[in-house]
This record gives structure tokens, sequence and C-alpha cells, in this order.
């Protein structure tokens, strides 16, 4: 049972979302976005999380739109991880979050939920690091298309009342080859001992990490180094561990030891499965 | 817009095995209690109240979905199945001749998963199975059986297709 009340409303149209989060925000209340509502509905259940005003996103066409739009692929955030699976517009995102959480929960979690959890691991995000997404954002004025790099330090930072609608992925990032491991400490479901997804664009290798560290993660500095093939494959594993953004996460789930064997193996196999594509 | 305000319970109408009932609810209130407290549908049963258990599944719109992480208000407009709904049901029969009951606690949500699976994906491979089935957990670790009455259901469906 969740132990507070909350006004709930369900906007038709991502204005009337904003619109709707102004007049609570100006009335003193606090306010949060809603979609597949599985973080809100656990955390509230134990006190972590409160709310006076709860906006469900999930009847804004927007937000659920799945499409490919001329060039584009565009992915509402709303959708559910099981939606990707099925209709795999992007097979890499569909393989990625294929691995988070257990098929029932898939079919509530959305991802933009995901890209926004309090959870540090996110792995809904790799996909869209690697493929360059852009995102599409309502804010109080208008709605506005950035790059997701602009908006993603260590997370999605947007100001009080704005949200994620959609993101957009060149649909030439859709076709190229990929790879994504998860390591878990024990069963299939579970959060991410190290999860490493990779894009191939070119001849360059594109790297993007969760559970490693505090937040996920895209480092070029890492790919120069992963991507020179002028270097054995232990030395360019070797060096790239030095360049991590942070240290290594040391939890219930694995010792910083151990997590960072997983890692260098799970950098092997994802070397060994793109260079194979040359 | 507002579908339910903070200070009052409203009524709504919920549609369950293919039954209206008019429940009062809070906007916080959850569907797995909605089921319980007020409908009397006690099939479904609390266990993590996290959704990593599956106890507590429904169908909703053809979806497994657990009911301890859903708002009771998101589920109004929605076509819900318990396993109340499936009483003398092909998929309740495979469970029993296959033995895949022990304790019966996870049983509900184990059927409304495979029911759910049955309907969407009729030549559901092992691994498509085995998938669907890592949203539930038995503690008395009565898989196999479990999975055994799975594939009962799915070879019943095959039989019964008109040949082509």
């Amino acid at each position: 049972m969740i132990p507070f009340n909350f006004d709930y409303y369900k906007p038709s149209t991502a204005y009337e979302a904003v619109a709707t989060y102004q007049m609570a925000a100006d009335a003193g209340k606090e306010v949060l976005y809603y979609s597949g509502g599985t973080e809100f509905i656990t955390f509230a259940r134990t006190n972590q999380l409160k709310a006076d005003v709860v906006i469900d996103l999930k009847s804004i066409p927007e937000c659920t739109v799945l499409e490919q739009n001329g060039s584009e692929c565009v992915i509402g955030s709303a959708v559910s991880l099981n939606e990707l699976v099925t209709f795999n517009l992007f097979p890499l995102l569909g393989e990625t979050v294929k691995r988070i959480a257990d098929h029932t929960s898939r079919n509530k979690i959305t991802i933009g939920g995901n890209v926004n959890s309090r959870l540090i691991y996110r792995e809904g995000l790799l996909p869209f690091l690697l493929a360059d997404a852009k995102v599409k954002i309502a804010r109080k004025e208008k709605e506005e298309i950035v790059p997701l790099a602009d908006l993603y330090k260590q997370e999605i930072t947007l100001e009080p009342g704005s949200f994620v609608v959609q993101f957009i992925v060149d649909h030439a990032y859709t076709t190229l080859p990929f790879s994504t491991l998860k390591k878990t400490r024990m069963s299939q479901v579970g959060y991410p001992i190290v999860t490493v997804s990779a894009l191939k664009k070119d001849q360059d290798i594109r790297f993007a990490f969760s559970g490693v560290c505090q937040y996920p993660f895209r480092s070029f500095e890492m790919e120069k180094i992963l991507s020179d093939g002028t270097m054995p494959e232990q030395d360019r594993i070797e060096q790239a561990l030095s360049k991590l953004p942070g240290p290594i996460l040391h939890d219930s789930y694995a010792s910083a030891g151990y997590r960072e064997f997983v890692f260098k193996n799970t950098l092997a196999d994802t070397l060994q499965m793109m260079e194979g594509n040359q | 817009m507002i579908v339910s305000n903070a200070t009052d319970k409203t009524v709504k109408k919920l549609l369950i095995n293919g039954q209206s009932h008019d429940v009062v609810i809070r906007s916080a209130d959850l569907l797995l209690d909605t089921l319980r407290s007020q409908l009397g549908l006690t099939g479904a049963k609390p266990g993590c109240g996290n959704g990593d258990c599956g106890a507590c599944a429904v169908v909703v719109d053809g979806k497994p979905m657990h009911s301890c992480l859903s708002l009771t208000i998101e589920a109004v407009g929605k076509s819900i199945t318990t396993i109340e709904g499936l009483q003398d049901s092909p998929i309740q029969k495979a469970f029993i001749e296959n033995w895949a009951i022990q304790c019966g606690y996870c049983t509900p949500g184990f059927i409304m998963n495979c029911y759910a699976l049955s309907e969407t994906y009729p030549d559901a491979d092992d691994e498509t199975i085995e998938e669907w089935m890592q949203s539930n957990l038995c503690r008395c670790t009565g898989y196999q059986e479990i999975k055994e009455a799975v594939k009962t259901i799915l070879q019943i469906k095959k039989d019964q297709r008109p040949a082509q």
C-alpha cells in the first residue's frame, strides 16, 4: 500500500502535462511525472519517495510513438521495454533492454522511466549514447530537440517541469554491427556487474558501459585506445581501464576487484566479437 | 483531465474476467489491494511487493502484469483477467495433471503468466518459455513440472488448430 495520497492526472498532450506540472508546482506541491510507474510505486510504498501530484504520460500519443519516420527512428518515452524488443526498430536497443528486469516487469517499465531511473544502471541509455541520439524535450514554452550528449552529465539533467518526450535515432545507426553483453552475479535477471554495449561505425568501435562506475557512460578516450589495432588486445584493455571516469563500484553485488575482472573479460569478448566483423 | 484527486475516494469501473465492477479507490491504491480487499479476488497473491516474485501476476489487455506494481487507476478501461477467470480452463488442468503445484502460493501467478504466453506465442520455443518464466519464483523449486505444464498447454493448442 502507498501510505500517502496524491492527485492523479492523465494529460493527452505534452503541453497539458507541462502546464499541469507548472500549475501544481506554483501551488507549492511536489509533482512527479509517471510513466511505467514501477520505480515510483516501489519507492513510494516504502516512503522513500513522496508526491502530491502524479502526472501519467502514457496517454500522450507523442510519448507512445514507435516508428521509422523517413531517415529517423522515433521512440516515445512511454514505450514499454517489451514493445522495443517486439518491434525491434533499433536492434541494439532491443537486445540491451531485453536484459533489464524480468519479462513481466518489462511490460510496465518504459524506456523513459529506465533512462531517468534513480537506480544507477539505466542500461537503456547505452544504445542512445552510442548512436548519437537526439531527445525531444517538452519544456514550459515549447518542445525542443537536442542532442542527448548535451543533456547527459551522469544523468539526464532537465529543468523542473520538463520531460523527455521522444528519443530520435538516425536510421543508419540502427543497421550497424553491434554487441551487448550483460554479466550479473548469478541469475539471468538482476542488476549488472558489468554491461558493455558496442557499435561499429566505419572502422571505429564505440563502447558504452553500465554497472562499472556510479553511472552509465560512453568514453571517447577509452574508445580511442580500444580501437587502436596496433596494440595487443590485453594492452588496450589495461590502458582503457586506467581511463575509467570514476572508481569501480564496490558493493554487495560484486567487489571492485571482481567487477574489474569481469569488466576485462567482457571487454575482451566484445572486442573479439566486434573485430570479427571486420 | 484530472482522473482522481488526493482528498476523495472515487468510484471507478473495472472490467475483470469479463464483468464490470464498481470500485471505490484512492489514486494511490494498488491493483493487487483493490482486487483482494474490495472484490474478494484473492487469487493474486501478495509476495515481495516489488515485482520480483510474480505471485501477484494478472493479465491486463493480454499482457502479464505485476498487480503490486500497478495503480488501480491505471487499469480503468482495460480488460483484466485474474486466476478466478481461468477456473476449469485447460491451463489449470495442465498444472494439475503435471503436478506443477507444491505449496501453491506461486501457482496463480505462474498460471497467469503461462496463460498469457500460450495466448501470445502458441508456438513458443524453449528460449521464449524460459524468458517468460523467469518472471515468477517458486520457492518449492518445482520449475521442471511447471515447464512441462506450459509445454502441455502449447501442445493442446497445437492439436486444436485446424489442419492446413
